[in-house]
């Protein structure tokens, strides 16, 4: 089928509306959620749809995220299509049950909207959240814009419940940046997005009475490892059915999506790694330098579990200089998550850029195209004078130079 | 027909044609009270059951892979969650038949288990959730008294004076200090349609409030005391003695909340009513109590049970919820 | 039994097969041994309710002993038989 032949409107959303709106569509069996700030206006709007037939979703409003995995869990076990959504505390207190979800193979979706973890308490965006749980077996996206929220919570679905992989999914969302700003988002037909994500058929659901089966056992060492090299491998399988599902995504809907996208970073000297909407304000930057002259680039990492080490390699290499941008901490690390992952993927070059890890918007501190043509400038000092090289600071914190 | 088939059955032939819901082969201490009251409570429906469990002695010892004792489907998920686990299968339940994907006549009884830790204390606000949510589900605290599976630590379950490995008994301490919480009471101000309090000693009482609480439509729980010979000292063969001890001595009281109406479902006549010291000699968890200077614990017990059991029988047949 | 790879087992810890923990006997761990005197019983079958192993053998209804491949021998059918029709009798005995 050609792009032609969807069917689709222009809609203006925030981003937890686009989110809804790929909920409604991908009209799950059971969600089970709980409030948190800036989630809340998805479920909002997704409780509408609940409570005026446009969804065939039993939504259980349980008393806290803890429970919300744990009911989702239970749902995914028993043989539905369940779906949950959170953000920072929220995605914190159901940490315990992420891992579970995860190992027991339940092919969940959770749209996550990004919020600094406290504390202090704060309700904006940063990365922390989900860098949190980022072994915990979950496939990871992070979405530039409320376009790329629809786009990837339809593809997740196809993702998480591949044969090949069924393991869960997480889909950020910038808080606020993305989920409370208006954009123009195209919407595809609702028969072609389900066609698209198709019947969910579990091969073993709890519910069936006739075949009992037993899950959450006792493992201890004699199986254990098993299941985890099995957990590996599914993580594993993921690489190709992401690339798969973009491809065909983009076939059907002409929105094309790898695991990440290079923005003039080919013939580019100076190159910088974003995720999420701080991707969007780099490109404004880059197109502002390249005017200038300026051979600078931008690699928009989309997908950070299973991280894409291979691919990315051969994107950079080339470069002289390669900043990674980092939304979150890890404290006592070399750098921000981002930065370990990208230098251990460049570890077995012989040739590499020069690197610099620089953590950044906090809390919702803004990030904005003067400072993203700042740190390019920063960079091509660091790649002429080696000043900073390999170094890890904060960017926008008072008190630093 | 001969006379003899004409006999009417008796409740415990019904019994034991029921299926058998955990099957032999769990690893379970001998002479564990937690799989007597699950074999005695799945009796209580012919319908397809799935069961949540919490993490606890119930599941470690039922489920240690690849073997598992469940002949019905059952989830583990960890250990403060068996309600909302069970809250969110049920919801799955409702979706997948009301969209025709399970057909609409399929009956299934939902049963969370969980142990005393894994509901007084860090499952309640799941419990509590998911009975205010009105979920169709019987929930089923098997109640042992204290932290079993972890190595005998007490839990707001665990009785006033007993010992256990982090209320040891010693020179400036005579045991747990805090009395038992009412759990009972808690599940039933749910406004939940059928609230019960069982012990395996006395099993056709935990039958009927089994089959009862599968029976009505909405949420259900059962506390059913489960003695650990292990944790509470005494010899294994004593696990249901023990049990009809402690309703006989009114420490564990036999009763029901159907509708919001008290009712005790065992009246022990004054003269029958056995002093606690006859339950608390028959375990070593209590021994230190018999020392001299802890004599003013024991009456302390005793006057706290012979006060709540005044109560119960002035509010028997009240509506209290 | 033979430990399998993790090619060979269901993902995420599922065990396909309901009751297959019948296939792990836990009568080893027994060192009093239940005996039936038949003649004494009353098939009243509070054992069966009381054992918490599933291990008393019912024939047409019937008491008609034990499992020995499961029983522990905590000998609660014992001390609960009312007509104490069961005795607990050492593992050695019959080694």
């Amino acid at each position: 089928m050609t792009t032609a032949t969807v069917k689709k409107i222009r809609r203006a959303f925030t981003g937890n509306e686009a989110g809804a709106e790929a909920m409604r569509q991908i009209n799950p069996d059971v969600a089970a959620v709980f409030p948190i700030t800036p989630q809340t206006e998805l479920m909002h709007a997704f409780a509408s749809f609940v409570a005026n037939g446009k969804v065939k979703t039993e939504l259980v409003m349980v008393e806290s995220e803890h429970s919300a995995m744990s009911a989702t869990v239970g749902a995914s076990a028993a043989g539905a299509r369940a779906m949950t959504a959170t953000s920072a505390n929220g995605l914190a207190l159901m940490w315990e049950i992420v891992y579970i979800a995860a190992s027991s193979r339940l092919p969940i979706v959770m749209p996550i909207i990004n919020r600094a973890l406290s504390g202090p308490i704060n309700i904006h965006c940063d990365h922390s959240d989900m860098m949190g749980c980022r072994d915990s077996g979950w496939i990871q996206m992070f979405s530039e814009n409320s376009q790329e929220e629809y786009d990837n919570l339809i593809q997740a679905i196809r993702i998480a419940e591949h044969p090949d992989v069924l393991l869960p999914v997480m889909v950020g969302q910038d808080g606020f940046i993305i989920s409370h700003s208006l954009e123009s988002v195209e919407v595809f037909d609702d028969e072609e997005v389900r066609d698209f994500i198709g019947e969910y058929h579990p091969k073993n659901p709890l519910l069936d009475t006739d075949h009992p089966y037993t899950f959450g056992p006792l493992d201890l060492q004699d199986y254990y490892m098993e299941h985890k090299r099995q957990q590996h491998q599914g993580m594993q399988n993921a690489r190709q059915v992401i690339l798969d599902t973009g491809k065909e995504f983009g076939e059907k809907f002409g929105h094309h999506y790898s695991n990440f996208e290079e923005f003039h970073l080919e013939d580019a000297e100076i190159g910088m790694i974003a995720l999420g909407s701080t991707a969007g304000t780099a490109k404004v930057a880059v197109e502002n330098l390249r005017e200038q002259g300026k051979k600078v680039g931008l690699l928009k990492l989309r997908v950070f579990r299973p991280f894409p080490f291979k691919e990315l390699v051969e994107a950079v290499k080339h470069l002289k200089g390669l900043i990674v941008l980092d939304r979150s901490d890890s404290f006592g690390a070399m750098g921000g998550p981002v930065f370990l992952d990208v230098s251990a993927s460049l570890n077995n070059l012989t040739k590499k850029p020069v690197t610099r890890n620089l953590i950044y918007g906090l809390g919702g501190r803004d990030m904005k195209v003067q400072d993203l043509e700042k740190i390019f400038g920063m960079m091509e000092k660091t790649v002429k004078t080696g000043k900073g090289a390999g170094s890890s600071q904060y960017y926008g914190a008072r008190g630093d130079d | 027909m001969a006379k003899t088939e004409m006999k009417k059955k008796r409740k415990i032939d019904i019994m034991a044609e029921m299926p058998e819901r955990l099957s032999s082969g769990h690893r379970l201490c001998a002479g564990c009270g937690a799989s007597i009251a699950a074999r005695q409570i799945l009796r209580g429906t012919t319908d397809p059951v799935v069961i949540s469990c919490a993490t606890g002695c119930l599941e470690v010892a039922s489920t240690i892979y690849p073997y598992t004792a469940w002949e019905v489907p059952f989830i583990h998920n960890a250990f403060e969650n068996s309600a909302a686990t069970i809250s969110g299968v049920e919801a799955a339940f409702r979706s997948l038949k009301k969209q025709g994907k399970i057909p609409k006549n399929k009956k299934i009884k939902f049963v969370a288990f969980g142990g005393d830790g894994g509901t007084y204390d860090i499952g309640i606000q799941s419990l509590s959730g998911a009975l205010e949510r009105g979920h169709d589900f019987v929930y089923v605290c098997y109640d042992n008294e204290a932290y079993m599976n972890t190595g005998i630590q007490r839990s707001s379950a665990t009785p006033f004076g007993a010992f256990t490995n982090t209320s040891p008994a010693g020179s400036c301490s005579f045991g747990k200090s805090q009395f038992r919480k009412d759990l009972t009471m808690i599940c039933a101000a749910h406004h939940i349609p059928y609230a019960a309090q069982a012990s395996i000693g006395y099993w056709q009482d935990l039958v009927k409030k089994a089959e009862k609480a599968l029976a009505v439509e909405g949420p259900a729980f059962l506390l059913v005391l489960a003695p650990c010979p292990r944790g509470w000292r005494f010899p294994m063969e004593k696990t249901v003695e023990i049990g009809k001890l402690a309703v006989d001595t009114c420490f564990w009281p036999l009763y029901e909340i159907e509708n919001g109406v008290f009712k005790l479902t065992k009246k022990i006549p004054d003269k029958k009513k056995k002093p606690i010291t006859e339950w608390l000699k028959s375990q070593g968890r209590f021994k230190h109590l018999f020392e001299e200077c802890n004599e003013n614990v024991i009456e302390e017990i005793q006057q706290k049970i012979d006060e709540d059991w005044q109560r119960y029988l002035k509010t028997n047949g009240d509506k209290i919820f | 039994m033979k430990l399998m790879t993790w090619q060979e087992i269901p993902i995420g810890g599922l065990i396909l097969e309901a009751g297959n923990a019948k296939k792990f006997l836990t009568g080893d761990w027994r060192s009093q041994r239940p005996i039936l005197d038949e003649e004494k019983c009353i098939n009243c079958l509070t054992c069966f309710m009381v054992c918490p192993d599933g291990s008393i053998v019912l024939k047409d209804g019937k008491m008609s002993g034990f499992n020995y491949d499961y029983c522990k021998g905590c000998g609660i059918c014992a001390y609960e038989c009312p007509v104490k029709c069961i005795t607990m009798k050492p593992e050695e005995d019959f080694r």
